[in-house]
């Protein structure tokens, strides 16, 4: 093999844990932040559906999980994220975002409370990024540790903690996790962690799991009569049915956190006394409001609009589209958009550009289908 | 009625000098759960390789391409109310649209159903 070869090895789609598995239960598999994954199995609507009334298990092996470690820990984690880390207690899971100089958004991401350390899931295609930034501002008391060789899990759904909680045990019941709380269990003869949150909408579980036990648990859990498989694209359609933002659509380096209506995401402590990276203007956009506002939108008729449309008012271009498609569960097209904030209070009628038409359109608040979480 | 395909996947079933055009299986597998069909309408003239449809699934936005250049009589209206048609029935009762030929020395270029078969399987 030349050297060539292996430049090229190094480009390669890489393969996850559950690769045969998806491909042995008919998953469609496409690539996707750098891996195979499925796209689908019996059709992104069914499954779509089924999460919505049932079980789905989604194999997020993608995503980056981190461990941060070291003397200092919080400041140092404080001068990089709007989090407060003095109300974050052990069990407790938050949604934060790593900025820039600028306040553009690098990433969304959770971090959970260990007993030692932070936990922290980011997106997978932004992880390597992700990676090199925390190593460039983090202090060198701070260990930064990749936990590659752990698969991610999520099980979402109303029948979701039924299924799980035949097979989780540990300190205490898993029904002692409430929305956005974690904890160590024993599933399917291996050490986990579990966190009751999820990118669905639903009531769920997100379930970090050592990569070797990948294949069983997810057989463990599938043998569920609530649960099945599901691909990216029912992902998709279910995180934005629930209002939630997708990275590298809706968030970017362009975007700012209130923009995006992420402010709970700025915890009241940062609000008034800044200190974190891009601090300017977040507190700036928090005390005179953002130029344009990310909102749902409703469609008219049958046809979706997808992301780069145009959002007209009058003769006017108001905003582009981040998001965009057809809504099972509510069996309409809606989208999601940055417009004009003067255009972007609820009921606004606005319109949107799809192959030199115009589609009429109606600003609706999110999220379009109501949150289920186990508060 | 011969049938003819495109590398595009699309059939034109040939009845005459009338034509009924739709998307294959094998197309519809591609494109997942269709949830909308933009139709041309009656009258409209197409030529070969124009774009008279938009095939909405849940993933993406799909054109469907006219196989020979004609002028459109007909558009399949049950695909309103029940775009997963092309979903269920595609060679059937999913048909896009229904035209005139122009020039029927068009179809020359076209696959027959072996062929096609094979093209796919070379996919």
């Amino acid at each position: 093999m030349s050297e060539d070869d292996d430049q090229f090895e190094e480009l390669a789609v890489e393969v996850l844990p559950l690769d045969a598995w998806h491909r042995a239960r008919g998953g469609r598999m496409v690539e996707f932040a750098g891996y195979h994954m499925p796209v689908q199995y019996e059709g992104i609507i069914a499954e779509h559906l089924w999460t919505r009334g049932n079980a789905g298990l989604f194999d997020v092996s993608h995503m980056g999980q981190l461990e941060l470690s070291g003397e200092g820990l919080d400041a140092a984690v404080e001068a990089l994220l709007p989090i407060d880390l003095s109300t974050l207690k052990l069990g407790m899971q938050r949604y934060s975002l790593l900025l820039d100089e600028t306040g553009g958004v690098l990433d969304d991401l959770m971090v959970s409370r260990w007993p030692e350390s932070l936990y922290v899931v980011v997106n997978g295609a932004t992880k390597w990024d992700d990676l090199a930034h925390l190593r460039e501002y983090l202090p060198d008391e701070i260990t930064l540790n990749h936990l590659d060789d752990r698969a991610l899990l999520a099980l979402q759904g109303p029948e979701a903690f039924a299924a799980l909680d035949r097979h989780a045990s540990g300190e205490y019941p898993l029904s002692a996790l409430t929305f956005m709380r974690f904890g160590r269990f024993e599933l399917g003869g291996a050490e986990v962690s579990i966190s009751r949150s999820g990118y669905t909408g639903e009531d769920g579980f997100e379930i970090s799991l050592p990569a070797e036990a990948a294949t069983r648990i997810a057989d463990l859990l599938c043998g569920e009569p609530e649960v099945k498989p599901i691909g990216l694209g029912a992902r998709d359609s279910l995180r934005l049915e629930a209002g939630l933002p997708l990275y590298g659509h809706d968030l970017g380096p362009d975007t700012s956190p209130v923009e995006a209506g992420l402010t709970f995401a700025i915890n009241k402590r940062r609000r008034s006394a800044g200190g974190f990276l891009g601090a300017d203007r977040v507190l700036r956009e928090l005390a005179d409001g953002a130029q344009r506002k990310w909102v749902g939108l409703t469609l008219e008729g049958r046809q979706a609009a997808r992301e780069g449309a145009a959002v007209l008012a009058g003769d006017q271009k108001v905003g582009v589209l981040t998001s965009g498609g057809f809504s099972p569960s509510l069996e309409s097209p809606i989208a999601a958009a940055y417009v004009a904030t003067a255009q972007s209070a609820p009921g606004t009628a606005l319109e949107i550009e799809v192959r030199g038409k115009r589609l009429a359109a109606t600003v609706t608040p999110l999220p379009f289908v109501p949150h289920r979480y186990h508060r | 009625m011969p049938l003819y395909y495109t590398q595009d996947h699309e059939w034109i079933d040939v009845e005459g000098d009338t034509g009924t055009v739709g998307i294959t299986d094998y197309a519809q597998s591609q494109l997942g759960d269709i949830t909308f069909v933009e139709l041309p309408d009656a009258g409209s003239s197409v030529k070969k390789g124009d774009a008279p449809c938009v095939v909405d699934s849940v993933k993406a936005a799909s054109d469907a391409y006219a196989p020979v250049s004609g002028t459109v009589t007909e558009a399949n209206a049950a695909l309103e109310g029940e775009p997963e048609l092309v979903n269920t029935d595609p060679e059937q009762g999913g048909w896009l649209f229904r035209l005139t030929l122009a020039d029927a020395g068009e179809l020359d270029g076209l696959m027959d159903r072996a062929a096609y078969d094979e093209y796919v399987a070379g996919l």
